[in-house]
């Protein structure tokens, strides 16, 4: 009993010749050209290396943008502040329909902005006299005498200026307030913030997610980025810096981004992901589904493939 | 005692795979003369560009990951690297292409088709984790806005961009062991299938025994 | 030792190109690798394939 033959799925059995073929001097063929291409591109563009954005490098170029991000750490309004999981619970974050998969998954790097950025790197420091009295005034005052002092200063900092290496804010009834952005200012420009960041007390580390997030949590680095033509609304999922040739193949995914409904929308990231991973899956499945798995037979590319054996054919 | 080797476990393993992979077919010294293109080329293309971005990884190695930003040799097989991946996937695509159009999934060759969807998404991922590792601004930009992506999933609970050290073991261990096991599957799979035949015209109508 | 020195004869490394058409905005580098890529394609479908006296001897 013979089964319907289906083109798109079944194979015709092959009855005609073979030809001899070297499997191993393809191979090495194969490895010879690719290694004298690269090793040619390598000679004739090299590759890119843009050094990387200190705390002290930041705060050194643009103070104000340092320490206006300094206070939105204080005062908890940064993107990291209120992120959500999984550095905080501060917001539930972005959700897919019914799925609050960064909620459901949890908090697993509690960050508190306020301690960790600002608080702890001033108490790590040597004792200065007005720094100590400073954390002492702060670690004595209550809850709400402290928002008290950070929403003070807060509504005066919109005018703030770096003045003869100094930052100056007008602030009244701010307590010790402006002394710590002073102070975490002053401890950024010296390298001691990156230090203090990334180590976190112990001598080796590799994780760098504490100085990271503060970085980006400012402007600098993203107006780097956005001179690099990186911004995730200019393709830059796609883009190198410099003139060197990027991620061509994260073309799809970056695409999403740029248009409607995702470019507005506060769940851009898990509907691109949602999106990306059903198209992947469609990819992998081709073979399964009828239409896609028919346009190769209709398209006919396939006869300039195989030109030589439908002459032989004919 | 023929009884016995015959249950053991190496005697059933060596016959089952020399049933489904004999060795002419593992090594073949002829192919089916409708093989005559060059878009066979660039499958064994991807896999030469694997080999030198392993090989070119593994000279990284030997000095570390800052190696490269302060020595012109490293700089030099930094490039070798990042241009060997470039044509790594330039030739990947254009091996996807090719296969899409000749329907290479036909005649019970499914899974050769999805292993190699699976290596292709693993190769970003791959190349991903490699951007991460470069311990420069691109790094940091990549790593901060990459973060927002995976968090959103709940992965980023686990899979910490912003750990580089994290990340750089996954780029070195982790995902290339996965990539070979991939690439070595997928070929193997088309060792074992054959190339696929052309498709027939007109079409026909029994199906092959 | 140098041709390594710089590990570039023609380095990229000023501010990138772009080409902006409607929506779309691609890097000038990345636009050449995309176009090489689909010429490739071209090119292995239609440039002729060496042995063909041979296949066709064991046709």
């Amino acid at each position: 009993m013979t089964k319907r033959f289906r083109p798109d799925v079944d194979a015709p059995e092959w009855k005609g010749g073979h030809s001899p073929y070297d499997i191993l001097k393809e191979g090495a063929i194969a490895l010879l050209v690719v290694a004298i291409l690269t090793i040619g591109l390598a000679i004739v563009f090299g590759s890119p290396d843009e050094p990387a954005i200190s705390l002290k490098t930041w705060s050194t170029a643009t103070p104000v943008d340092f320490a206006q991000d300094a206070l939105s750490q204080l005062n908890a309004t940064s993107e990291t502040a209120t992120y959500g999981p999984p550095y905080n619970n501060v917001s539930t974050g972005q959700q897919l329909g019914p799925l609050q998969l960064a909620k459901w998954v949890g908090v697993t790097m509690q960050i508190n902005t306020a301690k960790v950025f600002v608080i702890d790197p001033l108490k790590s420091q040597p004792a200065q006299p007005a720094l100590k009295g400073a954390l002492a005034q702060w670690s004595s005052a209550s809850s709400s005498t402290r928002a008290s002092w950070v929403a003070n200063y807060t509504k005066s900092a919109t005018k703030m200026k770096w003045v003869a290496g100094a930052i100056v804010v007008n602030a009244t009834n701010a307590g010790p307030v402006p002394e710590f952005i002073t102070y975490l200012t002053d401890m950024a420009r010296t390298g001691a913030l990156d230090a203090v960041l990334t180590q976190q007390s112990a001598f080796y580390t590799t994780n760098y997610t504490l100085p990271l997030l503060f970085l980006e949590d400012g402007t600098y680095l993203s107006n780097q980025a956005t001179h690099e033509h990186l911004a995730g609304d200019q393709w830059g999922m796609m883009n190198e810096t410099g003139n060197y040739p990027g991620q061509a193949w994260l073309w799809l995914y970056t695409f999403w981004y740029q248009v409607p409904p995702f470019n507005s929308s506060g769940n851009a990231d898990i509907l691109v992901w949602g999106l990306m991973m059903l198209l992947t899956l469609l990819l992998a499945l081709v073979p399964f589904i009828p239409g896609l798995r028919t346009i190769p037979r209709k398209v006919k590319i396939y006869r300039l493939i195989w030109k030589e054996h439908y002459q032989n054919l004919d | 005692m023929s009884n016995e080797m015959d249950r053991q476990w190496t005697t059933r393993l060596r016959h089952r795979v020399l049933k489904v992979l004999p060795p002419e077919k593992v090594m073949p010294d002829t192919q089916p003369t409708y093989v005559s293109s060059w878009i066979y080329v660039f499958g064994v293309t991807t896999v030469a560009a694997l080999i030198v971005v392993i090989a070119s990884g593994c000279l990284l190695a030997l000095r570390g990951p800052l190696w490269w930003h302060t020595s012109s040799i490293g700089l030099f097989v930094n490039s070798l690297h990042l241009w060997s991946v470039e044509i790594f996937f330039f030739a990947m695509v254009i091996h996807l292409w090719g296969k899409y159009f000749m329907a290479a999934w036909r005649g019970g060759r499914a899974l050769t088709w999805i292993t190699g969807v699976v290596t292709f998404v693993v190769s970003i991922a791959t190349a991903f984790t490699g951007y991460l590792s470069q311990t420069n601004f691109d790094a940091q930009w990549i790593s901060t806005q990459a973060k927002d992506g995976i968090n959103a999933t709940g992965g980023g609970a686990y899979f910490n961009v912003l750990n580089t050290g994290q990340m750089l073991m996954w780029h070195i261990v982790l995902l290339p062991i996965a990539i070979i096991a991939l690439v070595g599957l997928h070929v193997l799979l088309v060792r074992i299938k054959g190339v696929v035949p052309p498709f027939e015209e007109p079409a026909k109508v029994a199906v092959e025994s | 030792m140098s041709l390594l020195r710089i590990g570039a004869l023609l380095p990229l490394n000023t501010l990138g190109h772009y080409i902006h058409w409607h929506w779309i905005d691609i890097s000038v580098a990345n636009f050449i690798v995309i176009c090489l890529m689909v010429v490739t394609f071209i090119v292995a479908l239609f440039a002729p394939f060496p042995g063909r006296r041979r296949r066709k001897e064991n046709k």
